[in-house]
């Protein structure tokens, strides 16, 4: 074991472990959103559920690491990467073989890692940091009906989960590849699976400003 | 045919290299692309100019000595071959064609389109052999092997080491070429003995040479002239992983 994250494999590993927790995370965060367009009601029970369940309140700083980790391991690589090619070609032609997403990983995660920085100034300060440092939090669904009545916020809020997109369309079936659970059977299986939650995830996230954008709810 | 062609052009390591323009006329479609790189060698012997050096040895598509990034891609425009094996009526009449180096950091220009490629070797040399005796040819079928295990090998066999690969890859990586030797000895009862020893020893040369590491974008396999799966770096991550774990 002793120094596999000394190689580039190795670094990886950490990519993909992290980059799988982060898209597991992302799915239960998927759907508790989605609670708020059931009703005020059934979003108001699980956000109480997030601030005051132990299991939320262990994984939050868990959460945060998992980030970090994956955040500071993409940096290291793409880094290393770059040095690798000091010189480039004077023609490239090669981006037909290539998925766009594959090649800009590190500016997709960046454009993730800046919306990210909002979304929590926006949200997550507002409703569960201040349950854990005993301030009142905002009431949530009406922070949802005010943030999401300003065009230029949807419009951000849509471009971010499109970046998003485009980084676990790749990121998802990736990760896989990385830990050595592929083969040529699931290459396809997998690129397929990760467009699939890509959509999934993308589109579920995305109805939420949309929904709130055109008052399709009632108070 | 006739061509503009744009060669990089280098006195040797030392020195910083340039682009020179060549026109090249009357070239017959048939020609294949070194053929035509030495009718302009001839052409700048004759002008008392120093003719383009370039790799070459087959020229029948099987050892791995042509390379070339030849208008943005490795091999040049067409699939599944070497340069060697690329002919002229791949272009259009009167085409641009640029003509660069592999450019990759453990790749290191030696002169004009010829690269330093021992950084494989040295790969090689770390573990991509088996230690066994294997006495003489045995006789068929007196060692198993499983069809799947057979082709998977062969398939990964198939590898020529000409480091388009590495060419290509936007990380410089050589997973692929690794991942192709490590795989076809895998596969293998004989090379199975060694496997984790392997799998570990060439990886740590790979990393200590320089190249990068592997973003799965499969550009190597769709440039490499053998046409060698990714999922053979899948096995190469198996492999290195397990063995690391076990140690
Ligand atoms: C919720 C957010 C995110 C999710 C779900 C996620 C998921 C993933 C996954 C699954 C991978 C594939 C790992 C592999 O190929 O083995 C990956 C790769 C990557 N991620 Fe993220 N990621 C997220 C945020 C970020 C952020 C904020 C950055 C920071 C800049 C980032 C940068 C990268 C880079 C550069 C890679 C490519 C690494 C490589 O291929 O070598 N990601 N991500
Ligand atoms: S010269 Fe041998 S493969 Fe091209």
């Amino acid at each position: 074991m002793s120094n596999i994250f000394c190689s580039t494999i190795g670094k990886k590993l950490i990519m993909s472990i992290s980059g799988l927790f982060l898209v597991t995370f992302l799915l239960l965060h998927l759907s508790l959103n989605l609670t708020a367009l059931v009703s005020k009601e059934a979003y108001k029970t699980v956000c109480d559920f997030m601030d005051t369940n132990i299991f939320i309140q262990i994984m939050v700083p868990v959460l945060a690491l998992g980030f970090a980790v994956h955040i500071l391991y993409s940096i290291i690589i793409t880094l290393r990467n770059m040095k690798a090619r000091p010189i480039g070609y004077s023609v490239s032609n090669r981006t037909e073989a290539s998925s766009w997403a594959s090649k800009n990983m590190f500016v997709l995660g960046a454009i993730v890692l800046c919306f990210l920085a909002l979304h929590l100034s926006h949200f997550w300060a507002k409703m569960q940091l201040q349950h854990f440092i005993g301030g009142h939090g905002k009431e949530a669904y009406s922070l949802l009906i005010e943030l999401f009545k300003n065009w230029y916020y949807c419009v951000l809020y849509i471009v971010w989960v499109i970046a998003l997109y485009f980084h676990i369309s790749h990121g998802f079936w990736s990760a896989f590849q990385t830990i050595g659970a592929n083969n040529s059977k699931w290459i396809p299986r997998l690129q397929c699976a990760a467009k699939i939650y890509a959509i999934i995830v993308s589109l579920g996230f995305i109805s939420i400003p949309v929904y709130f954008f055109f008052g399709l709810y009632t108070v | 045919m006739k061509f503009k062609l744009k060669i990089w052009r280098q006195k040797n390591a030392k020195t910083k290299g340039q682009f020179e323009t060549y026109n090249i006329e009357n070239v017959s479609p048939d020609t294949s692309f070194l053929e035509m790189l030495d009718i302009l060698n001839d052409k700048l012997i004759k002008e008392g100019k120093a003719p383009v050096s370039f790799d070459h040895d087959c020229r029948e598509g099987i050892c791995g000595m042509c390379s070339l990034y030849i208008n943005g891609r490795a091999h040049g425009p067409d699939d599944e071959v070497t340069t060697c094996q690329l002919h002229m009526r791949k272009f259009k009449d009167g085409d641009t064609i640029t003509v660069e180096p592999w450019r990759s950091a453990a790749f290191p220009v030696i002169k004009d389109l010829v690269v330093d490629r021992y950084a494989f070797d040295k790969i090689l040399q770390a573990g991509g052999f088996i230690s066994v005796n294997t006495g003489g040819v045995p006789d068929g079928n007196t060692i198993p092997v499983s069809k799947e295990n057979a082709d998977e090998s062969m398939d990964a066999a198939a590898c020529i080491g000409c480091g388009a690969c590495v060419a290509t890859c936007k990380n410089g990586s050589a997973m692929l070429f690794v991942a192709a030797r490590v795989s076809s000895l895998a596969k293998l009862p004989q090379g199975k003995i060694e496997g984790a020893k392997r799998a570990k020893a060439m990886v740590a040369k790979m990393d200590e040479l320089g190249f990068g590491g592997c973003t799965n974008t499969q550009a190597c396999e769709a440039e490499c002239p053998k046409a060698i799966s990714i999922s053979h770096i899948a096995r190469l991550n198996r492999e290195f992983l397990c063995a690391k774990i076990q140690e």
